[in-house]
Parts: structure tokens; C-alpha cells; sequence
């Protein structure tokens, strides 16, 4: 029985130290003040990335247009053509990570990857975890009504149903700034959309990437106001500390507005699903990291 | 039939294929080592010391009580935090599914070996077999033939938690059919349905020939 007794207690003694850790690890997630980086593994300043000769970027598999793998398996995507560039820019080999929106920030903590490009909305939260470089999109609220009654200005709302998505920022900011406002809220955005073209509600709102989208394969519905509320910026993000990197991406994409690389990078990969409308883009698009 | 014509497009019908290879891979590695660590798990539980019976009570609690997406988060991102290694993504789900494998398959092996009556302990320790000899030869072989049921029911259900890996970066064939869907569905908005359809149906392939062979082998041993 001895060999027995060894080897639960090696399985006891295992279990116990990943359950410690994590405890841990939720601590650190939940308390770290920003300051402190010691639950961060080694990162790679952009000498190491150039010597490994080897980019890592965190990107989106399956949101199309901004990063997915279309049907060769090939990544393609707003995301992907910049990451492409980078890699180019520094010299180096590129390896794309497939990431998921909820484990963006884990994926930084640990230096699995050097940089996450996975329309990452900056927010106080996040940046508190990670290091964001300039944006080089921006996303706002937008409202999508029938054609035969268009919604060109959100006063126009006031008395009117308006569709939302439980949970999305389009909720809280109808709630908070027009309370005249009838809202219709739904747990899915299908089933919103569906409450949309049954003419349930006068209008839908939502981001207005998402909305700009929809309308374009849905004739009969126009986006009436393409941004509303306040805009977010979409920014890559390197692991908390690594302020070499972090200077090298804010310097490539105040270099880049030169050329105007991200207008080209709409044309090449989201014309396809928003248009070649100037508006639309010039309402997506950050050149140079200005808003 | 709207949407079908998206399996066949590209290379979509091999990339879902390589993504089950990815599932099987991860799970018959992980099933292969529960096996064998489940079944030793299972000798050591059926121990009448308090302070082991504990021991093992809270390690398979612990397993239990925690679902296996936290787990996969905790070796994947908690280890490399703590202590810098890197695991891979697919090491780590192996380390995970044989973490909770071995809890299970340690439950089930526990609960055959106390089903072997009494007297069958106690003559083969009198005939002078060791404790080891007993297990392997006399308890063992006995207690096979009501575990086979559990074991593969356990796999089926490994397999497809297999899903949940894709979260940390690894693509199995779950996750390339949401890509696919993805990357058409603006083109496709209905492909959905019919890549679902054919995961639906490599997840069967894969699980069906295994209680085929559960089938067989209870009627096997049964025989005996």
C-alpha cells in the first residue's frame, strides 16, 4: 500500500496547489491597482522580437470583417491586414493567436502573445491590465429605422419605441439621457432584428459597426444616425510594462498616417461590408491615433 | 438547402476535419491517462485509513465542484502567471482533462472494486496473493466488466467538453465550424444550420464507435 499512499498524496498535493493558485490568480485579476506587474510573466521588448524573428498576435478567428479565417483558412480582417503590417515593420516572422473576447486580457498577463489586435475597446477597466497603444478605430452608438420613416436625429425618438439590446451600451445611454424615449428590449440581437423588420419598433439601436452592417444586407433599413453617444477607441494593447513595444506601435501608427494606411486597410477589407461610402468611413477610421 | 454549398467551398470540409483530429487528439490522450491514473486512484480510495479516504474525498470534490472552463483558465493563464512556464494550449488541456478524467475514472474504478464481494478480498489474500497481485488478478478483472459502461459514457462526455478549448486558443472542430459560419455570413446568412449539422455528425462518428465497442466488451466479459 505504500506505493498507494504516495501517490494519492502526490494527487492531493497537486490539486490543492492549482486550487491555491488559482485563488491566487483571481486575487491579483481582481486587486491589481495597475502599479503592480509582478503577476505578469517575462514579455518581449521589441529587440527580443526581433532576435526571436517572430511577431505573436492575439486576433479575433470569428468576427468577420475585422478578423476571421475565411474558407481557404486563411486570416483576413481589419485587424489582420495591420497585424500583417506590423510584422512586416519589424522584420519579423508573423504568428496569429486565435483569442476570445473574454480571455483578451489573460492572454497579455501571461506574454502568451506580444500585442492583441482583437477590437479592443479601451476602457478604464482594461487599462488598469494592459498597456494600450494609439486607436486606430472608433466605434460609437447608431440608429437603424425603416426606410419609410427614417430616424435622422435621436430627438426625433422621443415618444417613439425604440429596440435595444439588454446589456448593451445603447440601453444605459437611451436610460440615462432620453427617458422620453420608449424602450423594447430583447435578450438576442436576432430576435431584435426580427422585432425591427416586423415594424414592433420604430427604430434600433446598437454599435454602429454592427447596425452600418446589417443595413447593408437588408435593403429596405437605413442607418439615419451613424454615431451617437460617446465614441469609443479601438486600440492594440501590449502586455502592462512593456513600454518598448508599446512606443515602437504608437510610433508605427503616427508613421502610418502618412501614407493613410488605415483608409486603405477599409478599402481592402471592410468596403466589402460597409461600403465605399466616405461617411460611413471616415466614421470607423483613425488615422495617426487621432480621434 | 440553402447554405450547404459552404461545407464544400475552400478547404472548409478538410479544416473541419483537422479540427476533429485536434478533439480526438485531446481526447484520447487524456482519456488514456485517466485510465490508467483513475484506475490506481481508484485502488488507493477504496483504503479504509481516514486521512487518505479524506484526501481523496477533497481532491475529487474540488474537481468536481469546479467547472473544467475554470480549470483550463487556471493551468493555461495561472501557471504561466506563477511560475513563468508557458504551457502550451494544448498541454495544458490534456493536464485538465486528466485532472478531471482521473477524479471520475477514480470514482467509478472506487465503486466496481467495493461491488467485488467480501470474500473475494480476503481468499486472495489468504492464498498468499500481495496486495498488488490481488488487484491485478482477482479484483480487477472483476470489477471490469460493470466499470466498461461508465468508462465510455466518461469518454463521451471528455470528448465533448473538448469544446471548451478553443478558449484558450486552441482550434478544434467546434470552433472552425464558427469560424466558417463566420467568415459567410453575410454571403450564407443560413450556413449555420448545416455546419452544425456536420459537427453534429463527426461528434457521432466518433462517439458511436465507441459504445459499439462498450456493447461488445460488457458482452464479452459478461460471458465469463
Amino acid at each position: 500500500m505504500k506505493i498507494f499512499k504516495k501517490i494519492a498524496a502526490f494527487f492531493a498535493a497537486s490539486a490543492l496547489a492549482v486550487t491555491f493558485a488559482g485563488c491566487n490568480n483571481q486575487q491579483e485579476s481582481g486587486g491589481n491597482d495597475g502599479s503592480d506587474n509582478s503577476g505578469n510573466a517575462a514579455y518581449k521588448t521589441v529587440d527580443q522580437i526581433k532576435e526571436s524573428g517572430e511577431v505573436t498576435i492575439g486576433v479575433f478567428s470569428d468576427k468577420n470583417p475585422f478578423g476571421y479565417v475565411d474558407n481557404t483558412g486563411k486570416y483576413q480582417g481589419y485587424d489582420v491586414y495591420f497585424a500583417e503590417r506590423i510584422a512586416q515593420d519589424l522584420g519579423v516572422e508573423l504568428k496569429l493567436v486565435p483569442v476570445e473576447a473574454a480571455s483578451r486580457v489573460e492572454f497579455l498577463e501571461t506574454a502568451k502573445v506580444d500585442i492583441i489586435l482583437a477590437n479592443f475597446t479601451v476602457t478604464d477597466e482594461r487599462a488598469q491590465k494592459v498597456d494600450f497603444a494609439l486607436p486606430y478605430m472608433k466605434v460609437a452608438l447608431g440608429v437603424v429605422s425603416p426606410d419609410s420613416a427614417i430616424i435622422k436625429e435621436a430627438e426625433e425618438l422621443n415618444g417613439k419605441t425604440l429596440i435595444v439590446v439588454k446589456g448593451t451600451t445603447a440601453e444605459t445611454f437611451f436610460t440615462e439621457n432620453y427617458p422620453d424615449v420608449k424602450l423594447q428590449k430583447y435578450d438576442e440581437y436576432n430576435e431584435a432584428y426580427s422585432a425591427l423588420q416586423d415594424g414592433r419598433g420604430d427604430a434600433f439601436s446598437t454599435d454602429n459597426t454592427e447596425v452600418l452592417a446589417w443595413a447593408k444586407s437588408n435593403p429596405g433599413f437605413t442607418v439615419g444616425v451613424e454615431t451617437l453617444g460617446s465614441t469609443d477607441a479601438i486600440a492594440p494593447a501590449v502586455t502592462k510594462g512593456n513600454e518598448t513595444l508599446l512606443k515602437w506601435l504608437n510610433d508605427e501608427i503616427a508613421a502610418l498616417a502618412d501614407e493613410q494606411f488605415f483608409h486603405k486597410d477599409y478599402d481592402e477589407t471592410l468596403a466589402a461590408v460597409y461600403g465605399d461610402d466616405e461617411a460611413y468611413k471616415e466614421n470607423l477610421v483613425v488615422e495617426g491615433g487621432k480621434m | 438547402m440553402q447554405g450547404i454549398e459552404v461545407l464544400f467551398m475552400g478547404n472548409n470540409l478538410l479544416r473541419l476535419l483537422s479540427g476533429l483530429w485536434v478533439t480526438i487528439r485531446i481526447s484520447l490522450i487524456s482519456i488514456g491517462f485517466s485510465l490508467i491514473l483513475g484506475t490506481l486512484l481508484g485502488a488507493v480510495m477504496t483504503s479504509k485509513k481516514p486521512v487518505i479516504k479524506a484526501i481523496c474525498r477533497v481532491y475529487l470534490e474540488i474537481v468536481r465542484i469546479m467547472p473544467q472552463l475554470v480549470w483550463l483558465f487556471v493551468v493555461f493563464f495561472g501557471v504561466t502567471k506563477l511560475t513563468g512556464l508557458n504551457l502550451g494550449g494544448e498541454t495544458s488541456a490534456v493536464i485538465v482533462f486528466t485532472i478531471w478524467g482521473a477524479a471520475e475514472m477514480g470514482d467509478l474504478v472506487r465503486g466496481a472494486f467495493l461491488s467485488i464481494p467480501r470474500h473475494q478480498f480476503e481468499s486472495s489474500l489468504s492464498l498468499g496473493l500481495s496486495k498488488i497481485q490481488m488487484y491485478v488478478f482477482i479484483i480487477f478483472p472483476q470489477a471490469i466488466r460493470g466499470l466498461i459502461p461508465n468508462v465510455i459514457n466518461l469518454s463521451t462526455r471528455m470528448i465533448k467538453t473538448t469544446a471548451l478549448v478553443s478558449l484558450i486558443g486552441v482550434t478544434e472542430v467546434l470552433k472552425v465550424g464558427k469560424q466558417i459560419i463566420d467568415a459567410n455570413r453575410f454571403e450564407y446568412p443560413n450556413a449555420a444550420i448545416w455546419v452544425y449539422a456536420a459537427i453534429f455528425f463527426m461528434y457521432f462518428l466518433i462517439c458511436f464507435p465507441l459504445s459499439m465497442a462498450a456493447r461488445a466488451l460488457t458482452k464479452k466479459h459478461g460471458g465469463e
